[in-house]
């Protein structure tokens, strides 16, 4: 059973006359454990499919299974739940609560789930010391660097021990070196059995990923598999 | 989310933005403020009036001379004119009346009191010995007037505490002969000090024997007769016996007013009760005024909050947790304005106390806690709508905005 299910996907906005079809039937499967990197030119419809996998955007037609259960006819607070327990966001700009300190905005996805404080503690002091930001637990996030606010955010995502991480351009806002630190973290986590999907623009980054989907209009354009020579694909980029 | 958590996170976002929460906590606790200093000057006015109205005597029924013209007490009788004389007799008739304790007719003006070359002006109360223990004075040296025939008055007289220490000063004032207006008076007694009250001043006041401050006041009437009845049930009965004594004596005309303290003090109470009450609600105004307030808060808060929102959401938070948050914030800040006003306003009522010592001025308990609750209860409701606003917002758009 795949992880992700999709089939006939179709995602439409209203722009005044014109319809735009971000999404345009898609169907797709990603399996527990996969590398994705989702590719293409700006518009193509990357950041909405990401929008729909993560549970915060419902599709015009088509259906999204989720370990095998239909997602999209889902309550709202069902789908909260979902979210809460079995995905975590990356997301370009970081999005740190800028008057909670490191630790507390990793302890939010733990927090809104209603997790005892002391059970909390526990997990943020690991996550601390996996991300190796043990100095800055107590640094509000205007006292961190790009780097560390990411590493926080990727922190905040995995502190739910999610099965599935969604990140949209996760380097984008970050330097060559920082950004591959983080892209380092990342596919630790996917090393240990989270699947990752990541966007990006960088096409070295996207070398790296196992499988990489190239959208195109809301389509899959190409869908490309790469079974062997990972480290070519590391050179090339 | 645990509620503990739903109160922290809302108070880190409160102090996360310390202007518009000063400035909506200041909203609200002045109109907390405003009700409790308001209704702690509206209900000491009402304590005040009551406390000196029950200091004049109790059970206590007054005649005056001049008709009522409402029936009801009205307080422009206490000015008005005489149109026919009521006498040292008329007060003698209303002694004899079942239920009656004591009777004191009242005569008063103004003299000069002069001992030894010290000179001043005074307030001469012309009564009985009765009028002592009818008014509640006692008496602190010496003794009070003879009791002796109302028509016969001896020239004798009981001063006021402030009026001895000011003619006499250490010496002893007992047995001094004084001159008031143009009579030469032996001090008989001394008053205990009371202090400032309604009506009179008694520490400055001269008692002397009513028949020798009408022969002084060249006049035949009096100010008041004041009658004591011997119970509180016997109060109507008297009331009704001396207007029916006083018309038969007058000729079948009621040309007088009789009130009780009763009827007075009701009126009074009534009165400033009302007074209080509509204090209380237009300082409620500002409640709700400050509840809007809050409201505008809120929604500033929402839109600025936006992508922290479409965060939360994507975070697994349910539209109930976010509602929730709101909500609290919302309250939080209704909270701490109601408690900054409440203590603002004790310290106001402390402050008018300090500076007006007389007055009794204490907020009244419903006044407190109808404002706490107003202003709790107008935070919240004004803050479900920015609650509701942001628990509704769409993810996708709300992270957009960041
Ligand atoms: N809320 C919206 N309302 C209207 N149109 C939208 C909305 N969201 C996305 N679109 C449109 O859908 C299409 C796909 O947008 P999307 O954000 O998924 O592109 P993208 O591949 O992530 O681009 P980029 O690389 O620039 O981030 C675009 O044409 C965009 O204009
Ligand atoms: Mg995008």
């Amino acid at each position: 059973m795949p992880l992700i299910e999709l089939s006939g996907i179709e995602r439409r906005f209203l722009l005044g006359d014109t319809t735009v079809h971000a999404l345009a039937g898609l169907n797709l499967q990603i399996n527990a454990g996969e590398y994705v990197a989702v590719m293409g030119p700006s518009g193509s419809g990357k950041s909405t499919l990401l929008n729909l996998l993560g549970l915060l955007d419902r599709p015009n037609e088509g259906t999204y299974k989720l370990e095998g259960r239909d997602v999209t006819t889902l309550s709202p607070d069902e789908q909260a739940t979902v979210r809460s327990s079995r995905i975590g966001f990356v997301f370009q700009s970081f999005h740190l609560v800028p008057r909670l300190t490191a630790a507390e905005n990793i302890a939010l996805p733990m927090t809104l789930a209603g997790i005892p404080a002391a059970e909390r503690n526990r997990r943020i002091a690991q996550a601390l010391k996996d991300f190796g930001l043990e100095n800055r637990a107590d640094h509000k996030p205007d006292q961190l660097s790009g780097g560390q606010r990411q590493r926080v955010a990727i922190a905040r995502a995995t502190i739910m021990q999610p099965a599935l991480i969604l990140a949209d351009e996760p380097t984008g806002n970050l330097d060559r070196h920082t950004g591959d630190e983080v892209v380092n973290l990342l596919e630790a986590l996917n090393a240990k059995g989270v699947t990752l999907i990541v966007v990006t623009h960088d096409q070295g980054m996207g070398a790296r990923a196992r499988r990489q989907l190239i959208m195109e209009d809301g389509r899959l354009k190409a869908d490309l598999q790469q079974t062997a020579m990972p480290n070519l694909a590391q050179i090339s980029g | 989310m645990r509620l503990t958590d739903t109160l922290r996170f809302a108070r880190d976002a409160a102090t996360g933005y310390p202007m518009r929460t000063t400035l909506s906590v200041l909203a609200m606790s002045i109109g907390v403020a405003a009700v409790v200093i308001l209704t702690a000057l509206g209900d000491g006015a009402r304590r005040y009036v009551v406390a000196q109205f029950s200091s004049l005597g109790t059970n206590l029924i007054i005649v005056l001379p001049g008709r009522s013209g409402t029936g009801g007490f009205n307080p422009a009788n206490a000015i008005t004119s005489t149109p026919r004389d009521l006498t040292i007799d008329d007060a003698g008739s209303l002694r004899r009346l079942p239920g009656v304790r004591r009777v004191a007719p009242l005569a008063v003006g103004t003299s000069e009191i002069n001992f030894g070359g010290k000179l001043r002006e005074v307030m001469v109360a012309g009564s009985t010995a009765e009028f002592i223990p009818i008014r509640n004075f006692e008496i602190a040296q010496g003794q009070s007037l003879p009791e002796e025939d109302w028509n016969r008055g001896s020239s004798v007289t009981v001063i006021g505490a402030k009026i001895r220490e000011e003619m006499f000063g250490n010496n002893p004032a007992i047995g001094q002969l004084v001159r008031v207006g143009d009579r030469r008076l032996r001090v008989v007694g001394v008053l205990k000090s009371t202090g400032q009250g309604l009506g009179m001043n008694t520490d400055e006041l001269v008692i002397v024997p009513v028949s020798l401050a009408q022969a002084m006041f060249n006049s035949n009437t009096l100010f008041r007769i004041m009658i004591e009845a011997n119970s509180r049930d016997a109060i109507p009965g008297v009331k009704d016996q001396a207007m029916e004594t006083l018309k038969q004596r007058h000729r079948g005309e009621e040309d007088v007013t009789v009130i009780t303290q009763d009827a007075v003090l009701a009126t009074f109470d009534k009165l400033l009760g009302a007074l209080t009450l509509a204090v209380a609600g237009i300082a409620a105004i500002s409640l709700a005024v400050a509840g809007i307030l809050v409201m505008n808060v809120m929604l500033v808060a929402v839109t600025q909050r936006t992508g922290e929102i479409g965060l939360l959401k994507a975070l697994g938070a349910t539209a109930r947790t976010i509602r929730l948050a709101f909500l609290a914030e919302a309250a939080m800040l209704s909270a701490v304005g109601a408690l900054v006003g409440y203590l603002l306003g004790q310290l106001g009522a402390f402050a008018l106390r300090q500076l007006f010592p007389v007055f009794p001025a204490y907020p009244p308990d419903w006044a407190v806690i109808a404002g706490l609750s107003t202003a709790l209860a107008t935070g919240l409701i004004f803050g479900v709508m920015p609650a509701r606003r942001a628990a509704r917002l769409d993810p996708v758009q709300a992270l957009m905005k960041h």
